[in-house]
């Protein structure tokens, strides 16, 4: 667990700047697409199969339709003025130098023809304004670049009128969706979590067997029945969390986080296998109608279960889509206790549990990390935790504070409001879009290694399922360990002491006999 | 002729810039909002929204985060064309109000900043590679226009000079329908016509970023999700149907 970077301190005047803004490279990414969905997948989640054959017409009229439903849509495509503020806060155009990763490029490739359809100038002097017909390449632009958004709204923290580039990318995808041209990822996991509840398609039986084995495995590195209850009918809490953390790492580790916390709080708490996923992909493809569909299981669940309280794990998007939409989209929850936030995240559950002094920590748990700290984009820019403006920032560090003696922001310009994407967001974590991911990760990779040098920082906490795949994947192409990411909970889960757990002292013990039961001499050495 | 074409030009300009921004902003006012999309961290309150507002269009906080160089180009154009029009007020006021007589020594200085500024922001557009590369004519056209109006007026005060008071006689008869005779001075005619595009163009170009900031959902929503529901109308009505699939 406890593997060191492996990267040398190199001289500060080598640092590559995290912001540094690279040349153009006209075209340089036009190649990266993702795979398309294929006609099942379509027609699961309401959409044509195959490219429709009056595409254009369906899709101008579709662009129409969604200009007039969105207000951000309507004043972002006018407003623009090309002031070129957005330019160098992307990503994606900063690791990659493709100037359609600007974000107003990319904006522009559905504003030229929202221009030419739909505006004076762009009807009778489209080439003064830049507008332009919609073409195949046009349309192959589109799903080409408006792939290679996070929709991680970091230009639109500089944006002079708020012009925020994932409006704008939900819409395009939503209207290539329209037209048949959606993408597979998003999709088909949509239409997974339709059917059965989660993104990865566990069944209920599989989440049954996980639970019981993270049982296990708690009792025995703690010596404490910790439970993880699914479908538990009456229970207070119900607790919606990203599929990711069923198994993958280092997700897991802060779902045995999030059950410790629980159990020691003596909350009484469940998993749904019905609502088994926070996240929300219906918004990453900008449908409003399949967002509400996943958002609608939550709340049935919630009832189903007779539940007072919901509150969400570590995931970005779905915190946004928990946080700022649910209440609207699924709403209203009158049949939750009021006296809490509905919905409320695993942070602000475990912060408020540190403020009243309900939990015990073992700081020197942790003393092998040395830790910084990922602002998650769809925490950081599109939702809030606690009361006051600015809590996503400082109720995780919080946290990560009470639990570890070593914690190290990483430069001022890279973390809190005008933190990177990982990379991986927005529905591009997907294989095929490995390069621009990677390349989009390069920012954020800098700034971790800046901190790695100067403090000797060796691991990033996220609070964010894509955030902590997309890491675990491109963190060894900038040379670092995989597991150098870690869940918040899974920092809280080193730390914290049950009650009844199994003392330090215990824990040398075994360590210290661990090196002499190889094989037969077990039993022996744990004497 | 003369008088009356430019009469004519400016009734029309002053109607298609009112009609045409009307239309915008009772679009943008109408158009449903469907979800609460504030860039966070974003205040709490009414209050706290104008107040963000308030730093957005008066500081233009955001561009301030986002490069220094535009934002003082930027800043400095708008704030100097904010007071050359409160000096040009004096044009259409009998007798001028004390404010606005007040504010003339600095709106000779302002006229400066604003060429000044205009050439900053066009020096930009054409030397740094990104902003070169998402620029459209219409944008340096824009540019050259206001920059036409600005340098145009400066001769005016100290090259080509009119008759001020003739002049002033010409805009408050358009203003009381009762039409005084225009000077026919060229540089002033090149100054008006100028001012009379800029007019017509402003509904149909990106000068609605004027109005378009106010109605920014990114900058002027309450961040409240949890405690209030955010249902737009077409929305709403997805709630009294099946509930189910589409």
């Amino acid at each position: 667990m406890v593997e060191l970077n492996i990267r040398q301190p190199v001289n500060r005047e080598e640092q590559p700047d995290p912001l540094e803004i690279p040349s153009l490279e006209r075209g340089a990414m036009a190649e990266s697409k993702p795979y398309v969905a294929s006609p099942d997948h379509q027609a699961a989640i309401g959409y044509p199969g195959e490219l429709v054959d009056n595409w254009k017409e369906k899709a101008i009229d579709k662009l129409g339709e969604l200009v007039g439903k969105s207000r951000a849509l309507q004043v972002y495509l006018d407003s623009c003025v090309k002031c070129g503020a957005c330019t160098d806060k992307c990503h994606y155009f900063l690791g990659t130098g493709d100037p359609l990763n600007m974000p107003v490029a990319r904006q522009d490739l559905l504003r030229k023809v929202y221009r030419r359809y739909f505006t004076f100038a762009g009807k009778y002097v489209p080439w003064l304004v830049g507008a332009e017909d919609l073409t195949e390449e046009v349309l192959d632009e589109w799903y080409s670049y408006f792939h290679q958004c996070s929709q991680c709204r970091r230009c639109s923290v500089y944006c002079p009128y708020g012009i925020d580039t994932a409006e704008v990318s939900m819409a395009a995808r939503e209207i290539m969706d329209s037209i048949g041209k959606g993408q597979k990822y998003c999709n088909e996991i949509i239409g997974k979590v339709h059917t059965i509840g989660n993104n990865l398609g566990l069944q209920k039986k599989a989440l049954q067997a996980t639970l019981e084995d993270l049982e296990e495995d708690i009792e025995d590195e703690t010596g404490v029945q910790v439970r993880l209850p699914l479908d538990e009918e009456g229970a207070d809490i119900m607790l919606v969390t990203p599929s990711a953390d069923f198994f993958a790492e280092p997700h897991v580790d802060g779902l045995i986080g999030y059950a410790k916390v629980f159990h020691q709080a003596g909350a009484s708490w469940t998993i749904s296998s019905y609502a088994s996923e926070a996240a929300n992909f219906g918004m990453f493809i900008g449908s409003y109608e399949n967002m509400r569909e996943i958002a609608l299981r939550i709340r049935k669940a919630a009832e189903d279960l007779k539940v007072k309280r919901i509150i969400f794990g570590e995931c970005g998007h779905a915190w946004r889509a928990a946080y700022s939409f649910l209440n609207t989209l699924a709403g209203p929850f009158d049949f939750l206790d009021q006296d809490y936030p509905i919905p409320q995240h695993i942070c602000e559950y475990t912060h408020d549990l540190i403020e009243k002094g309900e939990l015990t920590f073992d700081k020197s748990q942790n003393d092998d990390f040395r830790l910084t700290y990922h602002d998650s984009c769809n925490v950081a820019r599109a939702s809030r935790m606690g009361d006051a403006p600015g809590g996503q920032f400082e109720i995780p560090r919080a946290i990560l504070r009470a639990v570890c003696n070593h914690f190290y922001d990483m430069p001022a310009d890279t973390i809190r409001e005008s933190t990177f994407c990982c990379g991986g967001g927005g529905g591009l974590l997907t294989d095929e879009l490995l390069e621009v991911r990677t390349k989009g990760a390069q920012p954020r990779m800098r700034a971790l290694q800046q901190v790695s040098d100067d403090h000797g920082v060796t691991h990033m906490a996220a609070l964010c399922a894509i955030c902590k795949t997309q890491f675990a994947k491109v963190m060894p192409e900038y040379g670092f360990e995989m597991d150098a990411v870690v869940s918040i909970h899974q920092m809280v889960s080193n730390a914290i002491v049950l009650d009844g757990q199994i003392t330090d002292e215990d824990d040398e013990d075994e360590d210290e006999a661990e090196p002499d039961t190889a094989g037969a001499d077990a039993d022996e050495g744990e004497e | 002729m003369l008088t009356a074409t430019y009469a004519l030009l400016f009734y029309a300009a002053t109607v298609i810039l009112v009609v045409g921004l009307g239309r915008k902003i009772w679009q943008y006012a109408n158009t449903p909002a469907p979800l609460k999309i504030p860039t966070t961290p974003a205040p709490v309150t009414q209050g706290g929204v104008v107040a963000r507002m308030f730093r957005e269009v008066v500081l233009f906080e955001s561009l301030f985060k986002a490069n220094k160089w535009t934002w003082l180009f930027g800043w400095t154009f708008h704030a100097a064309l904010l007071v050359v029009l409160i000096r040009h007020l004096r044009y259409f006021t009998e007798p001028v109000w004390g404010w606005v007589a007040l504010m003339q020594p600095f709106g000779v200085y302002a006229g400066f900043a604003m060429v000044a500024g205009l050439l900053g922001l066009w020096a930009r557009r054409i030397f740094v590679p990104r902003i070169r590369y998402i620029s459209a004519p219409s944008d340096h056209l824009m540019l050259a226009l206001l920059l036409g109006i600005g340098i145009s007026g400066l001769l005016i005060k100290y090259v080509a000079r009119t008759d001020i008071v003739a002049l002033k006689a010409f805009c408050l008869g358009l203003i009381y329908f009762d039409w005084q005779p225009l000077p026919a001075d060229p540089m002033l005619l090149v100054h008006l016509t100028l001012v009379a595009v800029l007019m017509i163009v402003f509904p149909v170009s990106k000068l609605l970023h004027a109005p378009g900031v106010f109605f920014s959902p990114g900058r002027n929503q309450v961040d409240n999700p949890r405690e209030k529901r955010h249902l737009a109308p077409w929305a709403a009505r997805l709630e009294t149907g099946s509930g189910g699939k589409r």
